[in-house]
């Protein structure tokens, strides 16, 4: 089954306009695989997600606004520390993002070109490999998911990582709630009451909204950047050749973060 | 018997010790719990499991949704009566269960269980 | 044999004393980060690893260095560390129990610590760590108690102790190559990736782990009446010597290897250590004086009179364990989180 960005959008309209959940939205998306999960059979097979963003479509002010709408949607509190923040989605320059893909001369306004930095939900993770319990891993269609239930907050992925795309809790998030500095930055916090928060000593990290794609939705940030300005990121299955991601890729030059690493990260940046 | 009076002080001391909560909580009766169905939950007639299984093994069937869905990627569940849930502690059992001070914590205060649920997933806003 | 330890006299029981006041202390503290979260300790989402779990590397070695008496002794057939091997084992129990609580301090949920057992994962360096850990502490409880008891019946240790000396010969490589494993396979993190991690890990843990027997046994002789011989610690001299030696040697082959190739990631965290970068240099001064120390202990250790000589020994032995203990218990865990995965430095203090 093709999922393109206008089919996403389409039944992501659709079930909105609907005013019901998720259910509505997957069953317009594919009959029967509802039925299928309940029956145990997962709704991630013969997936490939990934994520080709347009560099030259991303401004600051609408990265700043995905990535406002990412923590919102996942709970992530303000916690006005550079050292205890915690982050999915953030902004960086692309001197820092691609620190071996520049040289002396490289032109200015691409240097200092902002773009959005998240997990790169990479083929041949080194997270998953070094976890001692499991808590993270790879699903079949590609996401790098966390379970925080079983995370027992080793750290060793963090430094596994050669992105920095993990955070910790190094306390309790919810603070934020009682906390007389905090609390004015997190005034409604927690925003989403349909996800949860997360605990004190554990990792957490973008999951690809898998919650959301697991109703047919696309990643929040995806919907949020492409109601602005059309097709400044694209979501969609590298496993199907006919997919809007494939297309682009096959057409624009593309680049990836540290690709030297070998980890295989399935963020494009359109240059 | 060598040191036998040190023995039997420090057998005795023992003793009250182990019994020590059954001194603490002499007297008080707990209350009995009570818990209450909101207005959707009694119109939807049934869980998504029997109300005995529900009643003695709901934490069993918790801790299945939340493997298979973060780690299996299933998020749907056939319930007994062939309706199709989303599997959600927080949008499906608490859509219904949204008294969780009258509904969960009635049992999980009197059998002093602390379920470290909470820590993480939102409890439903009541309305006093 | 235990009820032998609750004899002694007034020094003794006002340093156990002491020493329960320190761990109390500790407790304590832990109680505090139990309840508050780990943000007390000063780590960052850039140094998500900081004193904890370098100081659990550092007494892996420690741990491991107690074999340099085991097997002088088991295998070579040198009668005269048949005395000292005991404190070798259990230095080695200490420093293995110190090395998992750091780890378990340094958790952020420990109430799931089980997990690791519950899913088991191979794949994992640190399942790995784990049971080697383990596996050593249980090998030198047995070993120790029963060559320890055996010698106070003046018996010799039952024959089928023999087998499990001869494993945990090996095994005290296993731990510290194992625990340089943790960081020598990751991507993205220059100064941690390199072949010669695990040989660096085992020179610097046979450097410092005797240089502190050897302040052990100088003290023992001092406190109590049992002699550990003069002979036994001229030999451990020379095995802290040629150790050190080769730990200086191995971290002299990275610097080459970095500043040679002149390839930018790998010479990044040597100079943020030793020179500062883009303007931080909070452990620049350690490392320096790291290394004053190392130049110390070398010609201290090198010339013969003085590492004869117990009293320059001892001088060349906290020297050296100085040293290491803020190359490796400082430098190599927290700078190889410095400069950052995107280049730039925040730094870390506890």
């Amino acid at each position: 089954m093709a999922v393109d960005r206008r089919q996403f959008l389409k039944v992501a309209g659709i079930s909105t306009l609907l005013g019901i959940g998720g259910k509505t939205a997957f069953e317009i998306l594919s009959p029967g695989r509802l039925e299928a999960s309940s029956q145990k059979i997962p709704l991630t097979t013969g997936k490939r997600w990934a994520m080709v963003i347009d560099t030259h479509k991303m401004d600051e002010g609408l990265i700043e606004k995905c990535i406002e709408a990412c923590h919102r949607e996942h709970n992530v509190p303000n916690l006005d520390s550079q050292k205890e923040e915690v982050k999915w989605l953030w902004k960086e320059d692309y001197h820092h993002t691609f620190p071996n893909q520049q040289h002396r001369f490289t032109m200015h306004d691409i240097i200092h070109k902002i773009v959005p930095v998240m997990c790169n939900h990479c083929s041949n993770p080194p997270c998953c490999r070094v976890c001692p319990t499991q808590s993270t891993w790879q699903r079949d269609d590609g996401i790098i998911m966390m379970d925080p239930h079983r995370c027992i907050g080793c750290r060793f992925c963090m430094a596994a990582c050669p992105f920095g795309a993990r955070s910790f809790n190094w306390g309790d998030p919810r603070r934020v709630m009682t906390d007389d500095s905090l609390k004015e930055s997190n005034p409604d916090f927690p925003q989403n009451p349909e996800y949860p928060t997360r605990c004190k000593g554990v990792v957490e990290k973008c999951n690809f909204c898998a919650e959301r794609l697991a109703k047919g939705l696309e990643p929040k940030c995806v919907e949020v950047a492409n109601d602005k300005k059309e097709a400044a990121m694209i979501f969609g299955d590298l496993a199907d050749p006919e997919s809007e991601v494939r297309t682009i890729l096959n057409e624009r030059y593309s680049i990836r973060r540290k690709p030297e690493l070998g980890t295989e990260p399935n963020l494009y940046f359109l240059i | 018997m060598y040191d036998g009076g040190k023995i039997i002080v420090g057998l005795l001391i023992c003793l009250g010790f182990f019994l020590s909560p059954f001194f603490y909580n002499a007297g008080k009766a707990a209350k009995v719990p009570n818990p209450q169905l909101t207005e959707i939950a009694k119109e939807a007639q049934t869980c998504v499991m029997s109300k005995d299984y529900m009643t003695t093994s709901h934490f069993t069937l918790l801790d299945k949704w939340r493997n298979t869905v973060v780690r299996d990627g299933e998020r749907y569940f056939k319930g007994e009566n062939g309706k199709i849930y989303y599997k959600s502690l927080q949008m499906t059992c608490l859509k219904c269960h949204a008294n969780k001070s009258k509904f969960c914590d009635q049992c999980h205060n009197y059998m002093d269980v602390n379920p470290y649920c909470w820590d993480c997933h939102i409890e439903p806003k009541e309305s006093e | 044999m235990l009820e032998r330890a609750l004899e002694g006299n007034k020094g003794y029981w006002g340093w156990l004393i002491f020493l329960l006041l320190i761990m109390g202390g500790g407790a304590a503290c832990y109680l505090y980060q139990f309840n508050e979260g780990l943000r007390i300790t000063g780590m960052s989402r850039d140094v998500s690893w900081g004193f904890y779990i370098s100081q659990f590397t550092y007494l892996v070695g420690i741990a491991a260095g107690g074999v340099m008496v085991v097997l002088p002794y088991y295998i070579h057939d040198h009668k005269a560390f048949g005395k000292i091997t005991i404190l070798g084992e259990f230095l080695a129990i200490a420093a293995v129990i110190m090395c998992l609580l750091f780890i378990f301090v340094d958790l952020g949920n420990p109430v799931r610590i089980m997990n690791v057992i519950m899913y088991p994962t191979p794949n994992s360096i640190l399942f790995w760590d784990m049971i080697v850990l383990n596996i050593y502490l249980v090998l030198n409880l047995v070993i120790g108690w029963n060559v320890l008891s055996a010698e106070r019946k003046g018996v010799h240790y039952p024959s089928w102790i023999k087998p499990l000396i001869y494993l945990s010969i090996p095994w005290a490589f296993s731990i510290h190559t194992v625990t340089a494993f943790l960081y020598a396979g990751l991507p993205g993190r220059h100064f941690w990736l390199t072949a010669i991690m695990a040989p660096r890990f085992l020179a610097s843990a046979f450097a410092a782990g005797p240089a502190l027997l050897i302040l052990l046994c100088l003290i023992v002789r001092k406190v109590s009446n049992f002699d550990p011989g003069k002979e036994q610690i001229k030999t451990l001299g020379g095995i802290v010597a040629y150790a050190f030696i080769l730990n200086i040697f191995f971290l002299l082959l990275e610097v080459f290897t970095a500043f040679y190739s002149g390839i930018p990631g790998h010479t990044h965290t040597f100079i943020y250590l030793f020179a500062g970068l883009d303007g931080f240099n909070k452990l620049t001064p350690w490392m320096w004086f790291s290394a004053l120390f190392a130049v110390i202990a070398l010609i201290l250790l090198i010339v013969p009179a003085t590492r004869r000589k117990e009293d320059t020994l001892a001088v060349a032995c906290v020297a050296v364990i100085l040293s290491t203990w803020i190359d490796k218990g400082l430098g190599l865990v927290i700078g190889g989180f410095i400069p950052n995965p995107f280049e730039r430095v925040v730094e870390y203090w506890p």
